[in-house]
This record gives C-alpha cells, sequence and structure tokens, in this order.
C-alpha cells in the first residue's frame, strides 16, 4: 500500500518536472517571437521591481543591523571586531542577499503571478486572449518571466547596499567607527569573483521564480481552490527551486575555487 | 440553392477520462443562421464551442470551419480563422486589470487590422460597439465595477470588434433577471439581423432559444436527439425534448 503511493507520489513529480521543463521550452519558442509585448514587460517590470523596493529596503536594512549585531559580541570576544564589516559584507553578498531577497521576490512576486494567472484561467481570461488570436504565453508568460528575471538582480544589489547601511548602522551603535573606515574594511578583501557568482544566481532565482509562479498558474483549475493552491504552489516550488540553484552554484563555485 | 455552410462538424467525440462528453456529433452551421444547441448543464455544449475554436482538442472527428480543417491547420491559419469568429464567454471573461475601454482595443491592437485602419476608426468602432450594448458611459470602468448583466454585453460588445462573422456564445442569460436575459436575447437578433452574422447559441434558457433560434439542436448525454424549429420540437411527445419545453 504504502509502496504504491509512494511510487504514485514519485511518478506525479517527474510528470510535473517534466511538465515544468517543457513550460520553459515553451517560453523560449515564444520569447523570439515576432512583435514582442514591449508595453506588457515594462508594466511587468514596474510591478515585480518598483513595487518590491520598499519590501526589500526594509528587510536589507534590519538584514544588515541584525546581522551586525548578532555577530558583534563573538567577534569582540575574539579580539577581531575590526573584521565584522568585511565579515558581514561578505556574507550578504554572496550568500544571504540573493536568497533572502529571492525567497521575499518568491513571495511577493510569485504568489502574485500564480494567483493572477490562476484567476485568468479559471475566469476564461486566458481563453479569450487565446480566441482572439493573441498568443497568451507571450503576452502573459514571457513578459512575467523576463520581468523576474531581470529584476530580482536589480533588487538583490539594492538590498546589499541598504544591508550594508544596516550594518554601518550597527556598527555605530558600539563603535565610534567612521563611515570611510568602515568602507574601507568592509571591501578590504572583496573581489569581483565574490560578487560575480552572486549576481550569476540572481539571474537564475529570477527566471524560475517568474517560469514556476507562471506554470502554477496558467495551468491552474479546479475553480477559486484551484486559485489559492498555484498561489501557494507557486511560492513553495519556487523556494525549493531556489535553494536547489543556490546550492549547485556553491557546489559550482567550489568546483572552480572561486 | 442551399445556403453556404460555414461550420461542418462531424462525429465529434470528446471524452474526459471515463466519462463521454460529445459522442459522434455532427452539426452544420450556414450563413446568417442563429443555431441554438439546447442541453441540460454538463451535456457538453460548452466543450462543443471550445472545439470549433480549437481551445479543446476532441479525441475524434472533424470541424471544418470557412473550409479550413481546424484540427489540422498550422497555428497561423487557426489564428486567420479565430480572428473571423467572436466568442462570448459565459462570464464575459473581460481582462480585469484593464479599463473596458482597454478590453475593447484588446484584440484589434494585436491583429494586422490595427496597422491598416485609422485611429479615429478603430475609436469610432469601439463606441460603435459599446453603444449598441448600453455601456459607452462605462468605457473608463474597470471590470470590477460593472454588473454581470454589463460585463457579458461589454463581452459581446468585444467580440464584435473584429467584425465577426461567426458568433458563440456559451449561456448568455444564465445568472441574469428575466428583463436582462431578455436584452441580451434581442441584442443577439439584432446582431444577426445587423451584421448577417451566423451565430450558434448554446443555452438551457427556453426564452432565449424562442427569440433567437433558427434552428434549435437539442444535447443530451453527448449526442443530438433532436433538431428543428423551435415551434416544431415544442410540442414534441419524447419527454426528453419535452422537459426543456415544460414550464
Amino acid at each position: 500500500m504504502k509502496t504504491s503511493m509512494l511510487k504514485k507520489n514519485i511518478e506525479a513529480f517527474l510528470v510535473e518536472l517534466t511538465d515544468i521543463f517543457r513550460f520553459i521550452g515553451l517560453f523560449f519558442n515564444n520569447l523570439f517571437l515576432k512583435r514582442f509585448e514591449f508595453d506588457e514587460w515594462i508594466n511587468q517590470m514596474y510591478k515585480t521591481g518598483y513595487k518590491s523596493f520598499f519590501l526589500i529596503s526594509v528587510t536589507g536594512l534590519i538584514l544588515g543591523l541584525v546581522l551586525t549585531l548578532q555577530t558583534r559580541p563573538m567577534m569582540a570576544d575574539l579580539g577581531a571586531e575590526a573584521w565584522l564589516p568585511n565579515l558581514v559584507f561578505v556574507s550578504i553578498i554572496r550568500e544571504m542577499g540573493p536568497v533572502i531577497m529571492a525567497l521575499l521576490f518568491a513571495g511577493k512576486v510569485g504568489s502574485g503571478i500564480g494567483a493572477e494567472l490562476s484567476s485568468m484561467r479559471v475566469t476564461e481570461q486566458i481563453d479569450a486572449m487565446e480566441v482572439s488570436a493573441t498568443n497568451p504565453i507571450k503576452y502573459l508568460v514571457v513578459t512575467r518571466v523576463l520581468a523576474t528575471t531581470i529584476m530580482l538582480p536589480i533588487l538583490v544589489f539594492y538590498a546589499d547596499f541598504i544591508a550594508f547601511l544596516g550594518s554601518f548602522l550597527g556598527m555605530k551603535a558600539y563603535s565610534n567607527i567612521s563611515f570611510s573606515l568602515f568602507l574601507s574594511r568592509a571591501f578590504d578583501g572583496i573581489y569581483f569573483y565574490d560578487i560575480i557568482p552572486a549576481t550569476i544566481k540572481t539571474f537564475f532565482f529570477g527566471f524560475f521564480i517568474g517560469i514556476i509562479s507562471c506554470y502554477k498558474g496558467y495551468y491552474a483549475n479546479k475553480g477559486t481552490e484551484g486559485v489559492g493552491y498555484a498561489a501557494n504552489a507557486a511560492v513553495v516550488i519556487s523556494s525549493m527551486a531556489i535553494f536547489l540553484i543556490d546550492l549547485i552554484a556553491v557546489q559550482i563555485t567550489s568546483l572552480f575555487e572561486i | 440553392m442551399e445556403p453556404e455552410k460555414i461550420i461542418t462538424i462531424s462525429n465529434l467525440c470528446k471524452a474526459f477520462e471515463d466519462k463521454v462528453v460529445l459522442d459522434k456529433i455532427s452539426l452544420q452551421l450556414s450563413h446568417g443562421e442563429n443555431l441554438v444547441v439546447l442541453g441540460k448543464s454538463g451535456a457538453g455544449k460548452t466543450v462543443l464551442l471550445k472545439c470549433i475554436v480549437g481551445l479543446i482538442i476532441p479525441d475524434r472527428g472533424t470541424i471544418r470551419v470557412f473550409d479550413t480543417d481546424i484540427l489540422n491547420c498550422t497555428h497561423a491559419r487557426l489564428d486567420e480563422v479565430r480572428t473571423r469568429i467572436g466568442y462570448v464567454f459565459q462570464q464575459g471573461a473581460l481582462y480585469d486589470s484593464i479599463t473596458l475601454r482597454e478590453n475593447m482595443l484588446f484584440p484589434i491592437i494585436r491583429n494586422t487590422l490595427f496597422f491598416k485602419t485609422p485611429a479615429a476608426e478603430i475609436e469610432r468602432r469601439i463606441e460603435r460597439n459599446l453603444s449598441s450594448v448600453d455601456l459607452l458611459d462605462a468605457m473608463s470602468k474597470m471590470p470590477d465595477e460593472l454588473s454581470g448583466g454589463m460585463k457579458k454585453r461589454a463581452g459581446l460588445a468585444r467580440a464584435l470588434m473584429l467584425s465577426p462573422e461567426i458568433m458563440l456564445y456559451d449561456e448568455p442569460t444564465a445568472g441574469l433577471d428575466p428583463f436582462t436575459a431578455q436584452e441580451i436575447s434581442n441584442l443577439i437578433l439584432t446582431i444577426q439581423r445587423e451584421k448577417g452574422t451566423a451565430s450558434i447559441i448554446v443555452t438551457h434558457d427556453m426564452k432565449c432559444a424562442e427569440i433567437v433560434s433558427d434552428r434549435i439542436c437539442i444535447l443530451h448525454e453527448g449526442s443530438f436527439i433532436a433538431e428543428g424549429r423551435y415551434t416544431d420540437l415544442k410540442n414534441a411527445e419524447d419527454q426528453r425534448i419535452s422537459m426543456f419545453f415544460t414550464p
């Protein structure tokens, strides 16, 4: 009984995975078709990017502040307080910034895309697009996925900067460090190879958040219940994908000894 | 001379898992004709309409629209055929993130017609279609500001934007009060008379069927069990047919 259930679950997982990859193929097929939906793409960049700035700002500031406040006593005990700006900044740039911001982005934007597309599906708006000879993949999916792929790295860069300011505030609360000294200590030992792999993986995070959320929304069914399910599944699967991509990215960077 | 057939469906079959929804359905639609497909809820009426525009792929059978084999044509050709068909969805299916005016513009802006038609003419067309359904004042409203009846009328106006030769109506009067339902039925009739469109109207509203139909097909458990004029079918003895006409 249990074996057959397990077999069924594995089968369902593999079918879902195949469908997601098929959907990615559909995305690339439509990406280069004539008449790019430029206005809708700009609209989606605004929705996914600009409208996330406040959330990202608050989270980035708190992230930098908390990380500094939590780490400072330990570093002080070790007599390595001078290394704190660098430690915090490296951990934010390489790992914390991209992953935490991507998770937030999946929660805010991914669930929004999942809910919006699934609601369009159950109210037959996607069907209406098709019968009026509009390509819904090009109009709805390509624009959204491109928007998330481009906006997430920008938001992560911005969040890193805000977290940096947060970290400075945290340091300032306990020491008399000047901003120029903090800056020089933070950037001491930061190299391009800290920034490049982290930036590359945020493009992948953004792409997969967009594609998974669109996939769950686009193929939603079961009426209004399906809308809730699509929004939820978009966040859960995107979050899992973020950790998986992060793991792969870490393996690749270790392989090349970056 | 027999009128030209613009839709010809032969032996159409569709099943969802074990449930057979359409079983060897055949029908023809002539130029300028209003065909009503009557059937209980879940009889497969909407599936039939969606098969005609290629939204659902049937298991077997053929569908020819304007001499194009819908099931074996290229996507580009299917899109060409679709622009000659107006589809009115059950709940209107208006795009809820844009205004009513933008909804009207949506199908035309993505059509080659957009580049051939002057902007003033497009505006005139939007105004003409919206005023034909008495929604000119609601042009700048968002869909969620409209009532159910208004949404249906707006959906109808949007379907007319590309001047279709065939109209497909999915339960156009479902969920409406009798007065608004009659208004919609009259509108369907007016569109047929003024624009010369052929229509398939799927419904279980007998009042609507009486007003708009030139011919009625009755769908029962996936098959057509009767076909004829309203007055002919009204007196049928078969209980599966007469139940539709019993108040």
